[in-house]
């Protein structure tokens, strides 16, 4: 049983296709990277496997069901994926311990004692105990998005989504936040991610995928994309990112 | 006079350029213009008033020092009916107008009869001018007969200022909502919340912060319009005035009730200042 299986996924905004038939299987404790230019329906593709978006044709299965069937609940599916954006989106009005605590006690109905016990666990282990009582906007980027994290992962997902979660970050903070994903990897955590970042894919993935408009052109280990590309596609945007020092 | 009112801003921007080439004696320089410019405009202001033919006249009908006491005492104890049907009011139409709102926001075809009711609510009690909305509910519910249903004016008079300022809380409320990014909302959803849940703990306690200061603006419009709940009965602030200036023959306790509501509206006038201002400096 694969964690996660797309199989035929297309998705459209008016008349845009942005996914025309994505096929893409994630394995158990596997890190697999979609790499892509800007506008590709990466984000697409991670919003349509926690539901945010709901797909127009096709069939998404999370832990061996099918999540896009008929009359399933997505508040029961999204329980157990953790997704993290580019933009942080932490709750400003709250501190960051009740950011991270509210799904546990609103949704898996834990107390709030047992809830802020794990959480302050959680933010201990990735350097953010001290901030456990400051609002979000007392934070840098990397800080706010490692709390973005821990806010994902105090509901103890079987998946994580990572939605570029480094482009919104000044260049300094970017090694704090790959730190994490690199210890979330090395504890087995399944994930997707969608990144920017191609030393780092290179580096965590088990498996690379380029989208191109709106399709996986090309898919395989780290070291057969980036050093053996097939398609004359993959080859181009690598080479563009290569130009721009960025790998 | 055309002229001369727009040479006003004229001189102004004169006077700024003046206080920024000056330099350090700018401050007191600008507080002397504010301070000779106030005196002037209030002087002539006043002298307007005084000079014209009918003030000797309007001046003891309005102005009269013994009726000015005597019907401030009786007024005054009156202003309490109105602070209660406001006070009143106030909590219903912060409850009615936030449920109005949500249930405008309500996604899907399923609730389209909901949102149709809500806006249809909206547009009508927006419409009807709040004083037709009093004469309505206040004598023609009562004349239904109806058994459980209370007949009391005070009862009546309160619940058309809900009515009426729902309406108007509810688009304000409604403002606020669409205001925080879907971003929030998405944040929410994905870690498994409810819509109902993400709007109750993320998007409507955002949406709440941004809009005390138009309520609050709501709220001063509804402190001075208890007034009207007078015109079905109770005997408030202003009926009294009229019970007052019925037997004086002598309009000063107009004047009274006008001074009493300014008095009353402008400490919420000033703490909304207050508080847009503080919300100014946390967004810088």
């Amino acid at each position: 049983m694969s964690a996660v299986e797309l199989h035929g996924v297309r998705k459209s905004f008016g008349d845009h296709e942005v996914l025309r038939g994505i096929d893409l299987v994630v394995e158990e404790h596997d890190v697999v990277c979609v790499i892509g230019a800007s506008g590709s329906g990466k984000s697409t593709l991670l919003r349509c496997v926690n539901l945010l978006e709901p797909i127009d044709a096709g069939r998404i299965e999370v832990g061996g069901r099918d999540v896009t069937a008929p009359g399933v609940d997505p508040n029961q599916v999204r329980r157990g994926i953790g997704i993290v954006f580019q933009a942080f989106n932490l709750f400003p009005h709250m501190t960051v311990l009740r950011n991270v605590t509210l799904a546990p006690r609103e949704v898996l109905g834990r107390s709030r004692a047992d809830a802020e016990a794990e959480a302050v666990d959680l933010l201990r282990r990735f350097g953010l105990a001290d901030k456990r009582d400051d609002y979000p906007d007392r934070l840098s980027g990397g800080q706010q998005q490692r709390v973005a994290i821990v806010r994902a992962l105090a509901m103890r997902p079987q998946l994580m989504l990572l939605d570029e979660v480094t482009s919104a970050l000044d260049p300094e903070l970017v090694g704090e936040v790959l730190n994490v994903i690199r210890e979330l990897a090395a504890g087995g955590m399944t994930m997707l991610i969608a990144t920017h970042e191609m030393s780092f894919a290179r580096e965590i993935a088990n498996k690379v995928c380029f989208l191109d408009a709106g399709v996986i052109l090309e898919q395989g280990p780290p070291e057969a994309i980036f050093s053996a590309p097939r398609e004359p596609r993959t080859q181009q945007f690598l080479q563009r990112i290569v130009e721009a020092g960025r790998l | 006079m055309a002229h001369r009112q727009r040479a006003g801003p004229r001189v102004d921007a004169d006077a700024g350029r003046a206080s920024r080439i000056l330099g350090g004696g700018g401050a007191v320089r600008s507080t002397l213009i504010a301070a000779v410019s106030t005196v002037v405009f209030f002087g002539v202001l006043a002298y307007l008033v005084v000079s014209s033919p009918g003030w000797p006249e309007v001046k003891e009908q309005f102005f009269d020092g013994e009726v000015f006491r005597e019907s401030l005492r009786d007024i005054t104890p009156r202003l309490w009916l109105n602070i209660k049907i406001f006070l009143i009011a106030e909590v219903f139409i912060l409850v009615f107008g936030l449920a109005l709102a949500i249930l405008r926001g309500l996604p899907g075809p399923v609730f389209f009869p909901v949102r149709f009711m809500s806006v249809a609510y909206t547009d009508l009690f927006r419409g009807i001018p709040t004083i037709l909305v009093i004469y309505i509910f206040g004598f023609g519910v009562p004349a239904l007969g109806l058994s459980g249903v209370p007949t009391s004016p005070f009862f009546w008079g309160v619940a058309s200022l809900v009515l009426v300022y729902s309406a108007y809380v509810s688009e304000v409320y409604r403002a606020g909502i669409e205001s925080v990014h879907p971003s929030q909302e998405a944040a929410a959803r994905s870690l498994g919340l409810s819509r109902a849940k993400a709007l109750r703990f993320v998007v409507v306690p955002q949406a709440v912060r941004r809009v005390i200061p138009p309520l609050l603006n709501d709220f001063i419009g509804l402190q001075k319009d208890t007034a009207l709940v007078a015109l079905i009965g109770p005997v408030e602030a202003f009926r009294q005035s009229q019970i007052e200036v019925a037997a004086n023959f002598d309009y000063t306790p107009y004047f009274v009730t006008a001074l009493l509501f300014v008095v009353l509206t402008i400490p919420m006038a000033r703490f909304t200042d207050w508080l847009s201002a503080r919300q100014r400096r946390r967004m810088a």
